[in-house]
């Protein structure tokens, strides 16, 4: 349908095109005042133009760095491509960063101009001026209460695209000149600057080349083959490579359609209203549509709900299967259909995803049942592994060859490999030029050979694909060499619903171990309806019964540890059921849930030692901190529970169903 | 939409702030009493408010601040005095007649219709600019479909102006207190008033929703150019935004001019921190 990047290796050379080619078909779509407004490729090449020639007007030159701040918006979009039209580089910053970070951007980035949404963004470039001396002008979209305020270098983008209008009005040349200057762009000029938030240390910027985004978006495109027809809804920050790939490379490469949401609080609205064919999202939002759909059929009708539940095994049993199309009988087809028409039609439009042809997650580990629980009711999603060095893509998961556990393979014309110390290296066409302005750091991620150095070590598993385990640094080593990889293990283990948190040792020991806390919820379900009774937490997490049910559960990970080499280390030898659970107040988990390793290896010091020192029970006594403030001691014994490990077995044939 | 804390003033040099100018007298209030009974609610308070202005009337409990409030647009009627509005003085006066007047309100007890959406209410609003009577309406044909969506993009652009896209089409007995607020000033900005008369727009809030408040009420002065009365209890937010002040007290006045000068005026200390006989 398109054809390939060649000629077209920049994105103001695309906008071109798609005006030639698809001039009157759908190129942006805002609701705006409660209406869905429309810009054609044509008309987006008309106010691009306009704009980028006003920009001219007012200075810009080819080189120039431009931050654009603020939440998706046609203008917003457009001013990239307004100032790559003329060699300026745009420099997307996160639109919610505090003015400190921002100043650290905007004077690394050396800005000369500032496009951004509205008074709140003037006001953050303003208080911040005096720390960017580059700055010369700021550019707003939306006038509301900037009427007042000195406009010497202070324009509303609607005043200089009719600069822009008004020279080409009047110079009749003027069309043919910003043609031109389209012309002289390269495939291999800087075509934006993105910063990575950088957890630790300042952020770095990436930067990118017109190739980088136009062949990762083409190649994109043609692995999920996205036609002109698509449309996807833009809300995900600008500053992130993600949008800046997905709504804005493989929009212009594929002349897809970019809806932009009313207001950030009217997603889930305007998705509806859209239906996009195309979605990302961070698994945390697909967290929150399960909880959201389970919450409300709880108060739903007994017949709904009743049909909700019955359909709803149906499609776990067999939604998955024909999705991927594999062989599935014909009853249970008919029973699908019929779920179909009563239950997942009317769910997925709920979700605005009734027109949903590829859905991607990525970012964190989405866990197993969330992930099988969208792909049952006839949603592609799928999972993919990228980062801002390689312009997103690294790993997809192809239809039909989707596993929750791993994260796809290379996407067209990506290598990977995997380096002895576990790091995942790639090469792509989606390679990063450097970071602006600090070679140490590109030294130290590209290898002269075009390599990358992910930071994250995973191994490719039998069927090609990739499996991510932790972050490099965090992969430990038995005594015997073995890799460990913690964060692995905890998570794989946290995928059963019965285990709600675990905490794995191992580096530098001869062996791992794991702490579990139960998931009260879950394995007090469980136990209500197998007869157990309980009275707290700590009784309920001792009882032999419960020690069989997880013990079962870690024989089934070990099992599928020892069929990945690289992991097959890390089986667990031994494990203990914690008798209280881990608790943000008492300091064993961060704020965000994350758990605090090296705090609870100093708190449970004598669980520790007795996991390694064979003793089968051990006494333990913590304080804690109650909701009100007082503290208290639950003391109780433990009882360790040995497990069997499982050869490496390289010759364990992959059973089907996994 | 957050306010940062961080970077709050905007009044640089590059950046001066002009305020709307202030006109003249839009709203006089003179000697007004009122009693219920035998209870004197007023005493012979007189003030003015001119045109473009914010000016906030505030008080102990008790001190008459709503009272004068209903007196202004017509809810109670004075036992003395006078109010002129527009130039036109006037004793008697039914709420309705000074709505057409360009007066509109909100409520300390956020008074919405609460079984109806956001955007109902704020087209309620506009019910006094409506020409088409009920059967046209009814039939939504014609000329009064045509009226009704005019009407639909003022309310959309108030809308807009709030930032509630996202619960236009919810029922407002459902949100959350703050945002009932917003959709309360919403309405009365629908009216398209000269004068508006916020009672507490901001109580029971917390700071995050003051400032988005604050922020609004600041904007519609700024470019609507709407002339605005509060009564609210928050000092802070009162000195902050507001041009002048009046200070009521059993009913009287004690005080009146610019925030400084109220707050070094002893009886308005007095007054709020309680005198050491």
């Amino acid at each position: 349908m398109t054809s390939g990047p060649e000629q077209f290796d920049t994105v103001p050379k695309l906008l071109l095109r798609n005006a030639e080619r698809y001039g009157s078909r759908p190129a942006f779509r805002e609701k705006e005042f409660g209406i869905w407004q429309t810009w054609t490729w044509a008309q987006a090449r008309d106010a691009i133009r306009a704009f980028s020639i006003g920009l001219q007007k007012l200075g810009l030159k080819r080189g120039d760095t431009v931050a654009i701040i603020g939440d998706n918006r046609p203008n917003l979009y457009w001013a990239f491509t307004a100032a790559q039209s003329l060699g300026a580089i745009p420099v997307p910053v996160y639109q919610d960063s505090v003015a400190e970070e921002m100043a650290y951007v905007l004077s690394h980035a050396e800005i000369k101009f500032a496009v951004v949404e509205d008074q709140e963004q003037v006001d953050k470039v303003i208080a911040i001026k005096d720390k960017v001396p580059s700055l010369q002008k700021v550019v707003y979209d939306d006038e509301r209460g900037l009427q007042t305020y000195d406009s010497t270098n202070l324009h509303s983008l609607e005043s200089v695209k009719e600069i822009g209008r008004q020279e080409l009005k009047a110079n009749p040349g003027a069309a043919s000149a910003w043609t031109d200057e389209v012309a002289r762009g390269k495939g291999s000029d800087v075509s934006v600057i993105l910063y990575t938030s950088g957890t630790t240390g300042q952020p770095k910027g990436v930067m990118l080349t017109h190739e980088n985004v136009v062949v990762s978006g083409h190649n994109a495109n043609v692995f999920d083959r996205f036609t002109v027809d698509d449309t996807m809804i833009a809300y995900l920050p600008m500053a992130w490579v993600g949008d800046h790939i997905f709504s804005y490379g493989q929009a212009f490469a594929g002349a897809l359609c970019i809806a932009c949401p009313e207001s950030p609080d009217t997603i889930v609205e305007d998705r509806r209203e859209i239906g996009p064919t195309y979605f990302f999202a961070p698994p945390r939002v697909f967290e929150n549509l399960l909880t959201q759909i389970m919450v409300r059929m709880e108060d739903a009708g007994r017949l709904k709900k009743g049909m909700f539940d019955y359909f709803l095994k149906v499609a776990r049993r067999s939604g998955e299967k024909i999705l991927d199309s594999k062989p599935v009988s014909f009853g249970e087809r008919t029973l699908y259909s019929l779920g179909d028409l009563l239950v997942y039609a009317p769910l997925r439009n709920r979700m605005g995803f009734s027109n949903l042809r590829v859905a991607y997650t990525a970012g964190e580990a989405i866990g197993p049942e969330l992930f099988s629980f969208f792909r049952s009711l006839g949603i592609n999603l799928k999972q993919l592994y990228g980062q801002t060095e390689a312009s997103v893509f690294i790993t997809l998961q192809p239809d039909g060859e989707v596993y929750p556990e791993t994260v796809g393979m290379p996407g067209p014309d990506i290598e990977i490999k995997i380096a002895d110390s576990g790091e995942v290296l790639f090469k792509s066409p989606g390679v990063f030029l450097k970071y602006f302005k600090n070679d140490e750091a590109t030294a130290a991620t590209k290898t002269q050979d075009g390599w990358v150095h992910t930071g994250d070590a995973g191994f490719i598993d039998q069927r090609g694909h990739l499996c991510i385990i932790d972050r490099a640094k965090d992969v430990g080593k038995l005594t015997n060499g073995t890799l460990f990889a913690p964060k692995y293990v905890e998570n794989r283990l946290k995928f059963f619903p019965e285990i709600k948190e675990a905490v794995a040792f191992g580096h530098g020991r001869d062996y791992v171990t794991a702490f579990i806390n139960i998931d009260l919820t879950a394995v007090g379900n469980w136990a209500e309806r197998n007869d157990i009774v309980f009275a707290s937490y700590q009784e309920l997490s001792a009882h032999p019964q419960v020690y069989d049910l997880i013990e079962k559960r870690v024989e089934e990970l070990n099992l599928s540890l020892a069929r990945e080499p690289m992991v097959a280390g890390s089986q667990i030898r031994r494990f203990l059921i914690l008798h209280k659970e881990l608790d943000a107040d008492d300091g064993e988990l961060t704020r965000t849930q994350k758990v605090r390793r090296s705090f609870i290896a100093d708190r449970y010091g004598p669980l520790i030692a007795a996991l390694y020192d064979g003793s089968t029970q051990c006494h333990i006594a913590t304080e804690v901190t109650f909701e009100d403030g007082r503290r208290g001691v639950i003391e109780g014994d433990v009882r360790i529970v040995d497990m069997k490990t499982y050869p490496v077995a390289s010759d364990v044939r992959r059973e089907a169903a996994e | 939409m957050k306010a940062d804390v961080a970077i709050a003033p905007v009044q640089n040099a590059d950046v001066p702030m002009t305020r709307q100018r202030i006109g003249d007298v839009l709203l006089a209030v003179e000697n007004v009493s009122l009693s219920f009974g035998g209870i004197k609610a007023i005493t012979d308070v007189s003030f003015d408010i001119r045109k473009g202005e914010i000016r906030a009337i505030i008080g102990p409990n008790g001190a008459g601040k709503t009272s004068m409030l209903n007196c202004i647009n017509g809810f109670y009627h004075p036992q003395q005095g006078s109010i002129t509005f527009k130039g036109k003085r006037r004793r008697n006066m039914r709420p309705y007649i000074a709505a057409s007047q360009g007066i509109s309100r909100t409520f300390q007890n956020v008074a919405l219709f609460k079984g109806m959406s956001t955007l109902d209410n704020i087209m309620a609003g506009r019910t006094l600019k409506m020409k088409r009577g009920l059967l046209w309406q009814a039939l939504h044909w014609g000329p009064a479909q045509k009226e009704e969506i005019r009407h639909r993009e003022v309310v959309e652009r108030i809308i807009d102006f709030l930032e509630i896209q996202h619960i236009r089409k919810q029922p407002v007995g459902k949100l959350p207190y703050g945002l009932q607020k917003r959709v309360e000033l919403g309405r009365a900005l629908a009216m398209e008033p000269d004068l508006l008369l916020l009672d507490e727009p901001m109580a029971g809030m917390n700071l995050e929703e003051k400032e988005d408040m604050s922020r609004f009420i600041l904007t519609v002065n700024d470019q609507l150019g709407t002339t605005i009365a509060l009564i609210e209890h928050d000092m802070g937010v009162v000195m902050d935004i507001s041009d002048r002040v009046v200070v009521l007290e059993y009913g009287r006045k004690i005080a009146d001019g610019t925030p400084d000068e109220v707050q070094s005026t002893q009886r308005v200390i007095d007054a709020y921190l309680g005198v050491a006989h």
